[in-house]
């Protein structure tokens, strides 16, 4: 069955936030699949998506202890939401001539892009869901995959709705 | 105005309303220490090791009821402080470390007396900051005691640079703190209270489970107006001791591990529990599988992260205690539950649980009735963590709202000395009381200089029974009785105290215990009692370790308890 959860919160561009979210995963037990983080629409911000397994994890405990974190602005799990996800690549293929057309016939079927080109190898770009990546690696294991780097999954919600926008709620201030 | 960071730090220190500071100097944090003259108000009191200064500002937070602030220098001092904060930390308690740092320009060159204190203590505060600048000071400052203390308590940490504190920065204290991602009071959502009101009209066998956070939210005449009008009998966990009055007919004392026999049978009857400010910790469900096998749950906590952790509750109102309690209570009506109550008060006939067994001998638990008796109960009591710390909770009457002082979470032994320290301070005019054992007395008791110097008048009554009591008692009960490394080669605590020219007192018979305890509390200055109590005395009621509660072992029958 699967139970993955994909988790998108925005962070404090700040040293040490990724740290600190780190090491709740770790003190916690979290079992954390993928993680990708860059800067979002928000100067200041940065946006992580993440996956977790919830047959491993409490996914509720993940999004309630990291959302103590202060340098958390907001975490959401958008498993259930109608949504685009993404990654990415690179895969440095083994490529002798006579290999080489058939290489190219996979990366068209499955919309690739060949950006680099030597005399013995080729490195491929693909971008897609995690089971296009999967299966584009599965055909080109047999020419042998010299190297490969894949960014973890990058996840938006579909339609005019904004991640950013999802659960709000609004915090009592008193001291 | 001008002013370097020391001064910047002590100004702000000033502002947030300190009295009290504990610690010890070493080079990195001197241009605090420096500045500290300036301001007569700011008091610091010197220990001997930097845990204690992290456990007297924590005992110091508990009674006083607002932030504990302890200094260290780097490296050895930051981490000296680590368990005094991890114990801050498991128990909610808000502190504010501030330790010193190697220069900005030696940071992540392994300086000398440099640690990532930062990175060390990042699971065990609420937050923490490493200041790189003159002029943020004022604003972490602001901001570390703002987090310290509000939503669920906690321990924050700041490192500071000796160059940040020596170098001059324009003060300037912020009124406002602006932390976008921190919120603390989670809006109540009152369509859980009906919910969880509904559920509790609905219970035949319902107990409340009050813990810390009854404290900590200073929710006590909630508690008991809930408790009272809906006619519910009152568990107390550890650290909810002193929550709710325990000479009050509802009280039904400490469940789990040592808890009451009637209250684990209680919890394993209910159908409905009532969580209050506690967090279903190992040591109160038992094996989690079997806790309160048909109870509905009804957690109320600060923490959204409490709820779901270790039960799934049907119910749950995140939010302050205080404000949960005072919705619910107009949610619920009286109703009579008399056969609960007989049957309550049969398991207590039954199994009476805290008996003090007659025998000539000196018992700890005996000791510690007495302390009670002679007080009348109008005491701080500060225990360490082990057997003497169980009797302690067995054998006191709470009725003093937050008087019980004791490591929850942590356990950790050495508390009992430290903590004591904070307590008196915090109370000059309260008579302070610290039960402890023989084994953690040892842990901090370089803290009974601090003690003398101030002549604090706390009396310590050891339970001295040459053992490191709890790890003997497991190993008598599930080891076979093979002791290792549990009995003690003990110094005589009597020359021991007037090494530090404090009061010693030994005793070892029963018939002295009441005019050693009257004698204590006679004089003016500390007073050390070192009670050589009965040696393999074990605590009971007990649940095996990783047990359920319902397979608590009560007290032996008298026969019993003399055989090993």
């Amino acid at each position: 069955m699967n139970n993955k959860h994909t988790i998108i919160a925005f962070v404090e561009d700040k040293p040490g936030v990724l740290n600190r979210i780190a090491s709740k995963w770790r003190q916690r037990g979290f079992n954390i699949e993928s993680l990708a983080v860059g800067i979002s629409e928000t100067p200041g911000l940065s946006r992580m998506t993440f996956v977790v397994d919830g047959a491993t994890t409490d996914v509720d405990q993940v999004v309630k202890q990291l959302k103590k974190l202060i340098n958390v602005i907001k975490i959401v799990d958008i498993t259930d939401e109608d949504m685009v996800s993404r990654e990415l690549a690179l895969i440095k293929v083994s490529a002798n001539p006579p290999a080489r057309s058939q290489i190219i016939e996979i990366v068209d079927i499955f919309r690739a892009g060949i950006v680099d080109v030597s005399k013995d190898s080729l490195i491929v770009e693909i971008t897609g869901d995690e089971e296009k990546v999967n299966a584009i690696v599965e055909l080109l294991q047999p020419f042998g995959i010299k190297e490969m780097v894949r960014t973890g999954k990058v996840s938006m919600l579909r339609g005019g709705q904004v991640s950013a926008s999802l659960d709000e709620e609004e915090p009592v201030i008193t001291d | 105005m001008k002013m370097d960071g020391g001064h910047i730090v002590c100004e702000c220190l000033v502002r947030e309303g300190v009295d009290y500071v504990f610690g010890l100097p070493g080079g990195a944090c001197l241009p605090l220490y420096q500045a500290l003259p300036d301001y007569p108000h700011l008091k610091h009191i010197l220990v001997k090791h930097e845990q204690a200064s992290a456990h007297a500002a924590d005992g110091y937070a508990r009674v006083a009821e607002r932030p504990g602030v302890c200094f260290a220098t780097s490296g050895p001092g930051a981490t000296n402080l680590v368990t005094g904060i991890a114990n801050a930390w498991m128990d909610s308690i808000p502190m504010v470390a501030i330790t010193g740092e190697v220069s900005t320009n030696l940071i992540g060159r392994d300086g000398f007396q440099e640690a990532d204190i930062t990175g060390i203590t990042l699971p065990i505060t609420k937050h923490n900051w490493l200041v790189l600048k003159t002029e943020d000071l004022p604003r972490v400052i602001k901001e570390a005691f703002h987090v310290a203390r509000t939503g669920r308590p906690g321990p924050v940490l700041i490192d500071i640079p000796r160059d940040v504190l020596a170098t001059e920065a324009e003060f300037y204290y912020p009124e406002k703190v602006t932390l976008r991602g921190y919120k603390p009071y989670p809006k109540i959502d009152l369509v859980e209270v009906k919910t969880a009101a509904k559920l509790i009209m609905e219970s035949e066998r319902p107990l409340i489970m009050a813990g810390h956070g009854v404290i900590l939210s200073r929710a006590y005449s909630e508690l008991r107006e809930l408790a009272e009008k809906t006619q519910i009998p009152v568990i107390t966990t550890l650290l909810g001791i002193s929550s709710f009055p325990g000479s009050h007919p509802l009280c039904l004392g400490m469940p789990g591990m040592h808890g009451m026999y009637w209250n684990n049978m209680a919890i394993n009857s209910s159908d409905l529990i009532l969580g209050i400010g506690m967090r279903f910790d190992d040591r109160v469900t038992g094996r989690l599988r079997d806790f309160a096998p048909k109870a509905k749950i009804v957690h109320i906590d600060i923490d959204p992260a409490e709820v779901g952790k270790n039960v799934r509750p049907a119910a749950a109102i995140v939010a302050d205690v205080k404000q949960a309690l005072r919705e619910l209570v107009k949610e619920v009506s009286p109703r009579i539950r008399a056969e609960w109550f007989a049957q309550i008060q049969a398991w207590r006939e039954e199994h009476p649980s805290i008996t003090i067994r007659e025998t000539s001998k000196l018992l700890p638990q005996y000791v510690i009735r007495k302390i009670f008796e002679a007080t009348k109960g109008d005491c701080y009591v500060v225990t360490g963590v082990g057997q003497h710390q169980m009797w302690a909770a067995q054998n006191f009457w709470f009725d003093k709202p937050n008087s019980f002082i004791t490591s929850g979470g942590l356990g950790t032994m050495g508390f009992e000395i430290p903590a004591a320290i904070g307590v008196q301070f915090a109370r000059p005019n309260d008579l302070v009381w610290s039960i402890c054992g023989d084994g953690g007395f040892q842990m901090t008791l370089q803290n009974l200089a601090t003690i003398a110097e101030h002549n604090l008048p706390i009396k310590f009554a050891i339970m001295n029974n040459s053992f490191l009591g709890m790890v003997r008692q497991w190993q008598t009960l599930f080891y076979e009785g093979k002791l290792v490394a549990t009995p003690l080669c003990n110094p005589d605590f009597v020359k021991l105290a007037e090494a530090y020219g404090i009061l010693g007192i030994r005793v070892k018979d029963k018939v002295q215990v009441e005019s050693a305890v009257e004698k204590a509390m006679r004089h003016k200055g500390p007073v050390i009692i070192d009670f050589q109590v009965e040696g393999e005395e074990n605590v009971f009621p007990m649940v095996p370790p990783g047990a359920s509660l319902s397979a608590t072992m009560d007290l032996p029958k008298l026969e019993e308890a003399f055989i090993r």
